[in-house]
């Protein structure tokens, strides 16, 4: 295989995503591979034979699999190359950008799923632990430009593209997240204004085009 | 007041891995046990989020998560042996492993040891399917860290290496079956004669006292129902 870099992922995925605004961040070329969950390609089997799942990052022919894994291989090899790390260097300040990078997938992408596969009852409690989890992220965010401090960072790369599920998270549940998250919301406009966050995130509207399509699927509608 | 301090729970295999890594390292350290069932106010102050351990304390300030622990004490202390390599895409892969070992090996393997019937039988099959991956990673090296060194992956899965014997003997739960996982066994062996480790684990008897314990509690919470 070709020296270089390449990239297997699907448009839709907040995880993808991820891995899409890193090498932008970082300016590396590659190549973007959209793959077809429904009958995934050999390459992609044959590079995460253990998750078969995206996104997976290949690099000199080596495959790397689990966003947060990617996002912080990209920062560790292109770390010299004029742009920001994304992990800070102070080990503390990496723990701590390590935490709450867990704590998204954790929480936010839990609560985030079951906002549009369920309703009555259960769909008002994933509505709950979702500002909850939203709700804490803000207070660690604190009056920060960033999570990153005055830098955009690991965990804004984290949370930022589950803001292109907010429309659909949002008129599922019937709810808003700036009425609760207000200066969480400031942050992500303040986001999208980098090239890099809004070239790599999925366009909201077709997200939520694309939840309708699956509720329909799983006859939730 | 004490450099580090260590939160834990002493059959936890989570604050075992922080121990072992702080033991490998050469650090000195408090250590606090924690009563889950009566948490402490500090527990609670340092791990306001998860409320849980193992939370290590260096200079009053705190990390939680004990794979972060694990990262946070090999970037904080240089001396001895490093437990992720420098190479950066061979520490995407010792992530990758101990992550495996967290989200797909340790849940089914606690399920296939607690639920009976129908449910306990798939999520034996889900631990064999797990461990079968594994053992494919384990094949033709020493430790999951290389040849010479015991690495992140290897204190992530240290309890399917320890537990092994115990969990077989009074559960009837056999994981690590040489028929079906050679080289999972003989790395199971490897690991658990690393002295470090043999020094470092709960007293034998204390914990078969307390696994029959929680099996005597499930087995008579079953027939009240």
């Amino acid at each position: 295989m070709a020296d270089g870099v390449v990239l297997l992922d699907t448009y839709f995925s907040m995880f993808g995503m991820r891995a899409r605004l890193a090498l932008a961040e970082k300016g590396i070329e590659y190549e973007y591979k959209e793959e077809n969950l429904g009958d995934k390609s050999p390459i992609l089997l044959e590079m995460n034979p253990v998750h078969k799942k995206i996104p997976v990052l290949i690099h000199n022919g080596k495959p790397v699999c689990e966003s947060l894994i990617i996002v912080q291989y990209i920062d560790e090899v292109w770390k010299d190359n004029n742009s920001p790390s994304l992990l800070p260097s102070d080990p503390y300040q990496k723990a701590q950008a390590r935490f709450w990078a867990d704590f998204v997938d954790k929480k936010v992408y839990d609560a985030g799923r079951r906002l549009w596969t369920t309703k009555g009852d259960e769909l008002e409690t994933a509505k709950k632990d979702f500002i909850e989890a939203l709700k804490l992220l803000e207070a660690e965010l604190g009056k920060k430009p960033y999570f990153g401090g005055e830098n955009f960072g690991f965990v804004d790369v984290a949370l930022v593209t589950y803001s292109s599920w907010f429309y659909a998270y949002e008129t599922c549940g019937n709810f808003s997240v700036a009425e609760h998250c207000p200066k969480l919301m400031e942050w992500v406009k303040r986001c999208m204004e980098k090239e890099s966050v809004s070239k790599s995130l999925a366009d909201p509207k077709k997200v939520y085009d694309f939840v309708l399509f699956l509720r329909k699927k799983h006859g939730l509608e | 007041m004490a450099e580090v301090k260590l939160f834990g729970v002493w059959d936890s295999p989570f604050s075992k891995r922080v121990e072992l890594a702080l033991k490998l390292k050469g650090v000195k350290y408090e250590y606090i046990e924690e009563d889950l069932k009566n948490k402490s106010p500090l527990l609670l102050n340092y791990n306001p989020v998860h409320k849980k351990v193992p939370v290590l304390l260096h200079n009053g300030k705190p990390i939680s998560e004990s794979l972060i622990i694990l990262e946070y004490i090999d970037d904080t202390w240089q001396q001895g042996p490093p437990i992720l390599p420098k190479d950066p895409y061979l520490r995407s892969k010792a992530r990758f492993w101990a992550k495996f070992v967290d989200d797909k090996c340790i849940p089914a393997m606690w399920k296939a040891c607690w639920q009976k019937g129908e449910e306990g039988e798939k999520a034996m099959e889900e631990a064999n399917d797990a461990l079968e991956f594994l053992e494919n990673e384990i094949k033709g090296k020493r430790f999951f860290g290389g040849d010479d060194s015991i690495g992140l992956v290897d204190i992530a899965a240290d309890v399917i290496a320890c537990r092994n014997g115990i969990i077989a003997e009074l559960m009837g739960v056999q994981f690590l079956r040489k028929d079906k996982f050679p080289n999972l066994c003989k790395w199971a062996d490897e690991y658990c004669n690393c002295s470090f480790v043999k020094e470092n684990q709960p007293p034998n008897q204390k914990l078969i006292h307390h696994y029959k314990a929680l099996i005597q509690a499930s087995t008579s919470s079953k027939s009240t129902k």
